[in-house]
This record gives structure tokens, sequence and C-alpha cells, in this order.
């Protein structure tokens, strides 16, 4: 009963989206007399539609808890053994699941818009949730049409077959809801550069009302992206942290965009200027969400021939990103020239430097697009099959982002409009010198000198130190001023500066991390006999055994390693484990991490050594093992994490919430 | 004539240009050397490519697997149902990786042995062995 309850409540969220955004957005059109009215009553039907989905969500998540084997999604990714997180995080870990995930994050962004846009321009409001509304009624139609998740299996299985081993971890359950709040949560930014192209009328107010926005769904994105890297690093036991594995670049492609629209924003909020660009990137943050989705989900990734498989929901899919994508790009080219270009401003001013930083942007998205998607054009041109190799995206990726984190180490040095480049050569001479210091301390101390070691360590140094002396400044030159005590001229200067000092500290934690794991870490696969200790630099891994564990509906084959740390007498015990699933029969690796702040060791099993070898006891089984030292890779988790605290942070600016409802159309200039 | 002025912003056009061409020259370059081929084993016993490293896809036959003295080197046999070919490898194999299974080896020909040096298993979720039935 429940299952048909939910497709109710979805086909009624369906009717209600269709009814209301078409309605809304003809009325509109017209110019009807009634836009505060008609905004009203589209932000009622938001919130209304995202009740709905919710209904419909949790009774998913209902049928996962209870086993319903008479749902064929239940039946094909649950099991009666999984763990209840685990069961719960299933809603979400097939295609049908993942996609009704979606349209309730949409449901979400757009219910909240609904809810806290009531001081916006009536009009503008109404065209925002309107096409926010269309878009839901694209997902709803393609779900319900294609890959409803509360289709029946009649008669009912006795068993379920199980959620991919590979997915039942603690990281898993949280990265698919972050990452496609991520993704979804810059359908919002479209909608309101959709919106100002329709009304012919792009002020910084509407960069101001898209930039809280836009820094959450960047801030969720940074967060779903290092779930999933650090989920490969611990769950894959490779013991890498990204692979340039098309998955992962459809989630990168939105970010790369992403990052690039938040600071065109600023630009556009602040100074009125770069508004076209701002409004394309928009489109094109959203367009390449869209196309993650596509790739992940349509399964053209498995390989071509899956995609023939199911030919419809690929294809649906395909066509939905080409409708949306077509109409906003031909919306754009008919429109743009009502936008205009917006304010000029000199080559030497903090505007430059965010066009600079928009345009290295772009060009590492082009790269990575490049080698994510030719290899399928081909492949469904001439079936001949390739793929780029990682050293493509190494060698690429590096010489056209560490401009930018150079560059962003001036930033907040820079002026608006115009700027004396003088003051800013003489801030920057402090921290290019401590830079000079660490980068040749570490290569005295520890060997390994390399382009990307100085030119990474240099950046992260420089940047660091630029941003906290700037921050210092100032906070000084308030106190200067007025005195005020410390906590009030820290308020004074703004969350959304504080956010953009915390964001690109990340960044400086971040490329500290790449560029030391890059260069120093040291991977050896061995054997070991048990009672056999093996030297890695200086630490000492002595193998125990294996033995079998039972777990809650696995087997693991479980090792024990004692850890030693030079001549230190602290013996830390290492235990990876080697897991099959009785539901599948697969076999995971879990690493055994043992992280510290200046580099985890990492091991981790790998298969018994002539395991038919009869004169060969189980307590004297040999297996192969990986160790790894992965100096400061934990800083890579961190700087990410930065990153999104400093986009949070920026929502709570005060200038977000002081919008007032003639500000929509007055355009004040600050 | 030019003047200073519009001579000045000449120079600039024209630099920006060559930064560009030279950028996007050095990109594709990259790009063209790293891509990697897939073949199959008749393809690869038939014509043997002269690229650097390219991938042999196909199914590890079913009791070809065997380990040499060292523990950690490997030799199996890859077959697309009509040809087969032995691959080695050195190191751990990703939990993908049985026997009776699809397997991709990325490495190159040396004397009639595919000598690999990555044995890919990705996220299985978007990983599968290339098709055999073609």
């Amino acid at each position: 009963m429940i299952p048909e309850l939910a497709q109710l409540a979805l086909a009624l969220a369906l009717a209600l989206a269709l009814v209301t955004s078409g309605y809304g957005l003809w009325r509109i059109h017209r110019r009807a007399h009634t836009a505060e009215a008609l905004s009203r009553s589209l932000a009622g039907s938001s919130v209304l539609v995202f009740g709905l989905v919710l209904a419909a969500f949790a009774a998913l998540v209902t049928s996962f808890v209870r086993s319903d084997f008479s749902v064929l999604n239940v039946a094909e990714n649950s099991n009666r053994l999984l763990p209840l997180p685990y069961k719960i995080a299933a809603s979400w870990g097939s295609h049908e699941g993942s996609l009704l995930l979606w349209t309730l994050m949409l449901a979400g962004w757009t219910a909240a818009v609904g809810v806290l846009s009531g001081r916006l321009a009536a009009g503008f409001r109404a065209r925002v949730l309107g096409i926010l509304l269309l878009l839901q009624t694209a997902f709803l139609a393609f779900m319900l049409g294609s890959s409803n998740p509360f289709n029946r299996l009649l008669p009912a299985a006795v068993e379920g077959r199980d959620l991919n081993p590979l997915l039942q971890d603690p990281i898993m359950v949280s990265h698919p809801p972050l990452l496609y709040m991520g993704y979804v949560g810059f359908a919002v930014s479209f909608a309101f550069a959709v919106a100002a192209l329709l009304e012919g009328r792009l002020d910084p107010t509407w960069a101001r009302w898209s930039r809280p926005w836009a820094n959450a769904a960047w801030s969720f994105l940074t967060v779903g992206i290092l779930l999933g890297s650090w989920w490969a690093y611990t769950v894959l036991g490779w013991g890498g942290w990204w692979f340039w594995d098309p998955v992962e670049n459809a989630s990168l492609l939105p970010w790369l965009a992403g990052t690039a629209l938040i600071h065109s924003l600023a630009v556009t909020d602040k100074r009125d200027a770069l508004k076209s660009w701002t409004v394309l990137l928009a489109m094109i943050t959203f367009a390449l969400s869209l196309l993650g989705t596509f790739l992940v989900r349509s399964g053209v990734l498995t390989s071509v021939h899956a995609f023939a498989a199911d030919p419809k929901r690929g294809i649906l899919i395909l066509a939905l990103l080409v409708v949306v994508i077509g109409f906003s790009f031909a919306l754009y080219a008919a429109r743009t020239h009502r936008v205009g270009l917006g304010g000029a401003f000199s080559w030497r001013s903090r505007e430059s430097m965010l066009l600079v930083n928009n345009v290295l942007m772009v060009a590492a998205l082009s790269a990575v697009l490049l080698g994510t998607l030719y290899p399928l054009i081909i492949e469904v041109l001439t079936g001949n099959k390739m793929s780029v190799g990682p050293p493509y995206f190494d060698a690429v990726f590096a010489p056209l982002l560490l401009p930018a984190v150079w560059l962003m180490a001036i930033a907040p040095y820079s002026q608006w409009k115009s700027m004396p480049l003088a003051s800013a050569g003489k801030a920057l001479l402090g921290p290019l010198l401590a830079a000079l210091l660490v980068t040749s301390t570490t290569i005295w101390q520890f060997g390994k000198p390399s382009l990307l070691l100085v030119l990474g360590l240099a950046a992260a140094v420089t940047l660091a130190y630029a941003t906290l002396a700037q921050a210092r400044e100032q906070l000084a030159k308030l106190g200067r001023a007025g005195a005020a005590p410390l906590m009030v001229r820290i308020r004074q200067l703004g969350f959304s500066y504080w956010g953009m000092v915390v964001a690109h500290l990340g960044i400086a934690v971040f490329v500290t991390g790449v560029t030391l794991v890059k260069t120093y870490e040291i991977e050896r696969d061995l054997v070991m006999a048990p009672g056999q200790t093996e030297t890695l630099g200086e630490w000492r891994l002595t193998f125990v055994g294996v033995d079998t564990v039972p777990g809650p509906n696995y087997q693991a084959g479980h090792g024990v390693f004692e850890l030693t740390r030079g001549s230190g007498k602290t013996i830390t015990l290492i235990e990876p484990e080697k897991r099959r699933f009785l539901a599948s029969g697969q076999v995971i690796t879990q690493a055994a991490i043992e992280a510290g702040f200046l580099g985890d060791v990492y091991v981790s099993l790998g298969e018994p050594i002539n395991e038919g070898n009869r004169s060969v006891g189980p307590a004297q089984q040999a297996w192969s093992v990986r160790m790894y030292l992965k100096p400061f890779i934990n800083w890579i988790w961190w700087g990410c994490v930065l990153m999104a605290g400093g986009g949070v942070l920026t929502l709570f600016d005060r200038r977000y919430r002081k919008l007032r409802p003639s500000a929509a159309s007055a355009a004040p200039a600050q | 004539m030019l003047n200073k002025a519009r001579r000045t912003r000449l120079a600039w056009i024209v630099a920006l240009l060559l930064a560009v061409t030279a950028t996007v020259y050095s990109v594709l370059r990259v790009f063209n050397d790293n891509l990697v081929l897939f073949y199959t084993a008749t393809q690869l016993k038939e014509s043997p490519p002269s690229a650097k490293r390219y991938r042999l896809g196909g199914m590890v036959e079913p009791g070809s697997l065997s380990r040499t003295d060292d523990g950690l080197s490997i030799r199996f046999r890859v077959t697309d149902q009509k040809t087969a070919l032995t691959v080695t490898y050195t190191g751990i194999t990703p939990d993908l990786f049985k026997e009776g299974k699809g397997v991709v080896a990325q490495g190159r020909l040396q004397e009639g042995v595919f000598v690999a040096d990555e044995i890919l298993a990705k996220h299985d979720e978007n990983y599968m062995p290339p098709k055999l039935d073609r």
C-alpha cells in the first residue's frame, strides 16, 4: 500500500508542479497584474510539491527499512542481513532511488527559495520559482515515466540481491546526498540567471541574491567530492585519492564552473561588471551538473553497450539535457545584448584578476571535459575503445591551476576598479620570503626537488601567509580607527570576508597536501609471513597473522599488524580486512589507516600466497600486503573542509539579509 | 599610422593570442600522448600497435593463473574466446580480478608476452569488462 501512496504523491507533485509553473510563467509573461499574488501562490506550490516528494521519499526509505521485497527496487538493492544504516542508504543506491533523491533535493531547494525569497520583486520571484518548478516537472515526469522507484515485483522475492558491498561504508552513506545537494543547488543560480534573462534586466541585486545560494551549493559540492575521494582512499584498497575516473571528473566539472561562478558573481554584485559572463557561467554550471548526472546515472560510462541495453533512460536524460541547455543558451543568445557587459575596469584591478581566475578555471574545465568526453564520443562514433591516461590530467591540471593559486595570494591586496601595482608587490615581499624559506628547508631536509614541489609548496605558503597577513592588517587598521575590542572588529569585517579568508586558507592547505603526497609518498607491495617485520621510512610493520572474524553480513579475513615508529616502544595495532559479503560473494578490501597530522601509514591486505600449498599451515600463511606512507594526505581532506567551511561562513553575511524589495529595482551601487 | 596606445593594445592582443595558441597546442599534445587505445587479444596478435602503452581487455582464462616464486608476480592468459595472450604482472591485483572474470591490463607486448604495469579495476559501478560476444 505504501508504494502506491508514494506513487500517488509523486503523480500529484508532478501535476501540481506542471500546472503552477506553466500557469505562473505564462501569466507573468503576459504581464498580468497579479504578480504579487502569483509569486505567493508559486511559493506555496513549491512548498507543497516538496512535501509530496518528501512523503514519497520517506515511503521509499520505509520500504527499504522493512525489506519489502515486493518492490523491485528494494529486491534489487537490499537484503535482510544489511545493517540498518545501509538499508536506508540503499534507498539512493540505485538509479531509480538516486533520481528520487535528486528530485527531492530540487524540491527542497525550490521550497527554500520559495520561503526565503519574500523580499524579491514579485515578478522576478514568480519567474524564478516557475523555472524551478518547471525543472521539477521534467524530472518527476522522467522518473515516473522511465525510472519509477516503486515498481512492484510480483510475486515478491524471498530475499533481496543486496546493496553493492563497495557502497556499504559510512562515508558512502553521506556522499551521494551531499553531492546531489551541490549539483542541484546550482539549479537555483541557474533559475535566477534565466529569470533575469527573461526579464531582460540584470542588476547587482540579482547577483547579490544568487551569491549565498551559489556559495551554499558550492560548499555542499566540495564536501560531496571530498567524501567520494576519501571513500576511494579507504575502501578501494589502492591508497589513491583521485583517479581521474570519468565519474570523478563528472563531479569536478561543475565544481570548477561553480568556483568560477561564485567569483564572477562577486564582481557582478560589487561592481555591476562581467554581467553576461556571470549569466553564462550560471548556465554552464548547472548544465555540467546535469551532464554529471547523465554520465554517472545513464550507464553511459559503464560502457556504450550498457547504454544500448536501456536506451530509453539514457536518451531521455540526454534529451532533458539538450532541452535545458539548448533553451537556456538560445535565450542567452537572444537576450544577452539587453543585459549588457556592465561596468568597465582597468586591467590592474580586482575585477581583472577575478576574470583571469575565471579564465583559468574554464581552461582547466575544458581540459577535463576533453579528457572525459572525447573517448565516449569516439566510441559512439567509431566503436573504438580508448581512454585518456591520468598523466594527461596531471600534466594539464597543475600548470593551469597553480597560477590561480598565486593570483589568490595577491587577491586580498587588490582593489576594485584600478590599483597601483607597487603596493601589492610590496605586500607580497614577506610571504615570498617565507615561501622561499619553507620550500628550501623542505628540499634540504627531505630531498626530491621538482618543479611541482617548488611551485606548489611555494604557492601554498605564499597564499596562506599573504591571506593571514592581510587579515591582520585589516584588523589593525580598524583598531587604529576606533580601537574597538577584537571580536567587534572581526565582526565589522563581515562574514563574507572571513569566508574568503578561510576558503583560501583551505586551498593553501589542500595544495600543500597534494604537493607533499605527490612528492614524498612511498608505496611498496610486500609479501609477508607471520612474524616478519618490514621497514618503510621510519616505520616498522610486523605481521601477526590473519584470522576469520564474522561481520554483520560478511566474513572478514581480519589481518593484524603491529606498527612501531623508529625505535619507539608504542605499538599500534593495524587491522586491515578482506571482507567477503554473504549475499553476493563479492570481496572488498578495507584498508587500515594510522592517520596522523603529518601523514598516514596505510596498510591493506592483498592475497594469501600459495594458498594451495598443504605444507604451510594457516598460522604460517604468507600474504601480499600493501604498505604505503602518505605524508600530509590529511591536509587534502582538511583543505576541502576549510574551503566548504568558508563557503558556509559567507552565508551569514549581513549584506545578504538586508535586501529590501525596493532594492530590486533601484540597483544601488556599493 | 598607428598611434602609441593602439600599438600597445595590438601588442597585447598578439601576445594573448600567442599564449592561448601555445597553451592549446601543448594541452593537445599531452592529450595525444596519453590516449590509451584498447585492444582485444586477437587484435594484438594480428597487428601489434607501436604505441608506448595500450590496454588489453578480455577474460582471464580459467586455470591459467599462476604465481611465480617471489609471490608478487603473476602470469595469466587473457582470452577473447578466439585468441589467448599471456600476461605478466608484478604487484597486488584488485579485488575484482579473478579467473573467468573480465580484466583490463595496461602495458605493452614484449616478445609475444603482454607485460602489464597496471591491472585495472575501477569502482565496480562504472567498470565492466568489454563485451566478449562481438
